[in-house]
């Protein structure tokens, strides 16, 4: 079996895939993004796999009832939004309020990092990034609440991509077992790599 | 055609083109960011001494060539149909 560390980086990968299109939707206009069907249902469609993904992570990855919980809860929040996304790309979908979901989405896996992680900020650099994750997510489901009472703005947009590059960058940070800052907990392990 | 005209039609061609180089410039640079990854630190790229490596570590530990990857997929398949679009516009 993969080092869960390693299926952090892959999540990492879909997340930085997730911010590139976002910015890019951003930069060009809906128009220009909606021109070819196929783009679309990029973003929605990548949110919804990566959301099936989480099942099997789920599944292989629950060393206890709260992280299986944990890792339920994303699985299922990830497809709701990106499922909603998908049905607002397609048209079938029209109610702006369905981008609530993507909120959601973000306050439920933050809650759910946080909640799951039982140890200090400082106790390895795993428990570090679970806090920070909790928290950037929880503080950026701020954006698609905006983007929910203002589908047009720009700056929720851009700050929505922002919080996707951000959850990358703090995914690929992650080690099975490594300091943070200098400071590793005795209990946490022995540090590889 | 009128020169105020021109004018705006000259502004809103600079403008794609603009929007066009940013989006063309996010795949290259994801890939930069993942070359300097890789170059601060080589041992996260398993590749470069695969002696005695795991096979998941052979293929699922090479975290700066996803950085790559991501931007070189990025790049191919949506900033270039894009800029395209942008240009025909």
């Amino acid at each position: 079996m993969p080092h869960a560390e390693m299926v952090h980086w892959w999540f990492a990968s879909g997340f930085l895939m997730l911010g590139l299109l976002a910015v890019a939707r951003v930069v060009v206009g809906e128009e220009v993004w909606a021109m070819r069907p196929w783009r679309r249902y990029l973003l929605p469609g990548l949110m919804f796999l990566m959301g099936l993904l989480l099942w099997p992570v789920m599944t292989f990855y629950t060393n206890s009832t709260i992280h299986m919980i944990a890792h339920g809860s994303w699985a299922q929040v990830l497809m709701l939004a990106g499922g909603a996304e998908l049905g607002l790309a397609s048209g079938k979908l029209r109610s702006q309020w369905w981008r609530l979901c993507t909120a959601l989405a973000m306050v439920v896996s933050g809650a759910a990092f946080l909640v799951h992680e039982q140890q200090h900020w400082l106790f390895a650099r795993a428990a570090f990034l679970h806090h920070v994750l909790g928290w950037t997510l929880l503080v950026g489901a701020v954006f698609p609440l905006r983007q929910a009472f203002r589908p047009g703005s720009r700056t929720a947009a851009l700050g929505f991509a922002s919080v996707l590059f951000a959850i990358s960058v703090l995914l690929f940070a992650d080690r099975d077992t490594a300091a943070i800052f200098g400071h590793l907990s005795q209990f946490a392990g022995v540090p590889h790599r | 055609m009128s020169a105020e005209l021109a004018h705006a039609l000259h502004e809103r061609t600079i403008e794609r083109s603009l929007r066009a180089r940013v989006v063309l410039a996010l795949g290259p640079a994801t890939m930069l960011g993942g070359l300097v990854w890789a170059l601060v630190q080589p041992y996260r790229i398993t590749l470069l001494h695969p002696f005695g490596q795991g096979f998941w570590w052979l293929v699922g530990g090479e975290s700066p060539l996803y950085v790559v990857l991501a931007g070189l997929v990025f790049w191919r398949v949506v900033a270039v149909p894009l800029a395209k679009d942008l240009d025909s516009l």
